[in-house]
């Protein structure tokens, strides 16, 4: 798979009043492969705006290079690099819609931005409309349409110049989740049917295992972690993303909820790894069971991310065999840890 | 007046009146129409040279604003003396309806670019920031996006100045300049013939109201809300 967007040591300053800077995206590279769907994660202020805001050039780096497409962004004029903009769509959370157009006049934009005939302009935004299913509402204006709608407009237009390359800034955050579910199917639709690029920027779970192939995670403007979607989400590597997932999964007790579960439940308690590896319940059920260990099921969870089992389980465990029940489970590959 | 009915003296200035009406008419669409020309101008560049905004320029704002604030806050009186002899220059005279229209465009024209500066200023970054992200050039995205985000509250910025030009051709009078201030003052105050007041004053009500009424229709259109 070839590559389409590559950071090398990338870093974006900004001057503060009181004359110090601060790095929005500090020593970055990073690499988005040709025909993936890329999941940028990380909490609030961690510099994921500022990086795929990199990308397409809406703002330069302070040092590092940006290449798209095998062109080095850095290098080119203000004119050149209007050109490159209109080969990357961007989407939004506010969706950043033309009140002042219609539907269609908003998918029509970036069009006659690109100079392309009035005919052919029809042309393709009836098409576009079509994709997202909004063709009856082309002559509505945005203020009529509901936010899942709008974010269909905003996805015709980010796609009306044929890019290859789609950025999604938080583009599901101001969403319902029904709505949410409804905008990502699509983003996937785009990814599978028109074969674009996605770098999806979230702090959403949804959005992470619906679509995403691959996730960076993002800790004070550096990547701390890249991986596939499912290895980043079953283990993760980072302390940084080990904290996100956590949050985002819900399926590891937090601190305050440790707590509360040790006043009910004194015995010791053992957090047991999920993955798709067949028959894994059985194994743990051995182990408990061979060594005399009573277990009592306390929290956890098990979802899918792309369609393979992920998720942790916390028991309580009584008897005197524990140590050897915690051996036993490694022993036969499975990952168990005692909260402490 | 004495026995004679409250409105007599208007009925035996109708000419007059009429032709104040005009002339009031006249200097209020003229100067509307020039000041909003000279003010949009204006408020653009205030607009896209504001710092960090599309054509971020310190000196260039830094001196229009400073030339806005300076004239703005004059009152209307004192500017029409002050600007004599650019009247003279332009009109080729410091009095008459010509002269004053002049001066009210001219006056009118910084209050309008603060108006649109204002409207502008209020269209949503998102939506620069989309059509930068498509690629559109700096003029592009002021004429083809922010422009036309900012209109709906534009016009109705347009139609409240458009009371200030009518109240500063009310004071036109002064300079021989006509209209129903002049009317108002000559025929009407300086003659305690108070019908003839009243008149004028219903007269500039009625041009007042008919003045926002149009912009409101406009507006709603451009806003299509
Ligand atoms: N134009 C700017 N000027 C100054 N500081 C900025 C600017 N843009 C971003 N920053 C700072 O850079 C850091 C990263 O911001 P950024 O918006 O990229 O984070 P983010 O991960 O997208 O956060 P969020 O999830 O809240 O959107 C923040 O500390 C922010 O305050
Ligand atoms: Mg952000």
């Amino acid at each position: 798979m070839s590559t389409l967007v590559s950071l090398e040591n990338v870093s974006k300053r900004y001057d503060r009043r009181d004359g110090t800077s601060v790095a929005a995206v500090d020593d970055v590279s990073l690499e988005v492969r040709e025909g993936e769907v890329l999941a940028v994660i990380g909490y609030s202020g961690a510099g994921k705006s500022t990086l795929v805001r990199l990308v397409n050039a809406l703002e330069r780096p302070t040092s590092g290079t940006v290449r798209v497409g095998g062109q080095d962004l850095t290098a080119l004029s203000e004119r050149e690099l209007r050109q490159a903009r209109s080969r990357i769509g961007m989407i939004f959370q506010q969706f950043n819609l033309f009140r002042s157009r219609t539907v269609a006049g908003n998918v029509a934009y970036p069009l006659r931005v690109a100079g392309v005939a009035k005919a052919q302009r029809e042309a393709r935004t009836a098409e576009l409309l079509d994709f997202v299913g909004l063709l009856d509402r082309a002559h509505a204006h945005p203020e009529q349409l509901s936010g899942g709608q709008k974010q269909r407009v905003g996805i015709a237009r980010a796609l009306a110049t044929n890019p290859p390359l789609l950025l999604a800034d938080e583009a599901t955050s101001a969403l319902d989740p029904d709505t949410t579910a409804e905008v990502l199917s699509l983003l996937r639709r785009v990814n599978t049917e028109l074969g674009v690029t996605i770098v999806v920027i979230t702090h959403e779970m949804d959005a992470v295992r619906l679509v995403a192939d691959r996730v960076a995670v993002m800790e004070a403007g550096r990547v701390v972690e890249v991986g596939d979607v499912y290895d980043v989400f079953s283990d993760p590597q980072t302390p940084a993303a080990q904290r996100f997932v956590r949050s985002a999964t819900h399926d590891r007790p937090s601190a305050g909820t440790l707590a509360r579960l040790r006043t009910h439940h004194p015995g010791r308690l053992v957090s047991v790894r999920i993955t798709d590896e067949p028959k894994i319940q059985q194994l743990i059920d051995a182990a408990f069971r061979d060594t005399g260990t009573s277990a009592e099921l306390v929290y956890g969870g098990v979802s899918e991310i792309r369609e393979r089992r992920t998720g942790s389980l916390t028991y309580e465990l009584g008897g005197t065999g524990v140590d050897a029940a915690l051996a036993a489970l490694r022993s036969a590959g499975v990952h168990a840890e005692e909260e402490v | 007046m004495g026995e004679d009915g409250f409105f007599d003296g208007f009925l035996g200035t109708t000419d007059v009146f009429l032709t104040a009406i005009w002339q009031t008419l006249f200097m209020a669409l003229v100067s509307i129409v020039a000041a909003g020309l000279i003010g949009l101008a204006l408020g653009i560049a205030l607009y896209a040279t504001r710092p960090g905004n599309l054509f971020g320029n310190r000196l260039v704002f830094g001196v229009l604003g400073f030339v806005v604030n300076l004239v703005r806050p004059i009152p209307f009186i004192i500017f029409l003396a002050a600007i004599g002899p650019l009247q003279r220059a332009v009109v080729g005279s410091t009095i008459g309806t010509n002269a004053v229209t002049f001066a009210i465009s001219l006056a009118a024209a910084f209050a309008v670019s603060r108006i649109v500066e204002q409207s502008l200023v209020g269209v949503d970054p998102g939506v620069v920031e989309a059509a930068r992200a498509v690629g559109a050039s700096r003029t592009a995205i002021l004429f083809t996006v922010v422009v036309p985000e900012g209109l709906g509250p534009l016009v109705l910025g347009y139609t409240f100045i458009f009371v200030g030009i009518v109240d500063m051709s009310a004071q036109a009078g002064l300079v021989g300049g006509g209209g129903l201030g002049d009317y108002a003052i000559t025929y009407g105050s300086q003659r305690y013939d108070w019908g003839i007041v009243y008149v004028s004053v219903a007269a500039i009500v009625v041009i007042v109201q008919v003045g926002q009424l149009i912009g409101n229709r406009i507006a709603r259109g451009v806003l299509r809300r």
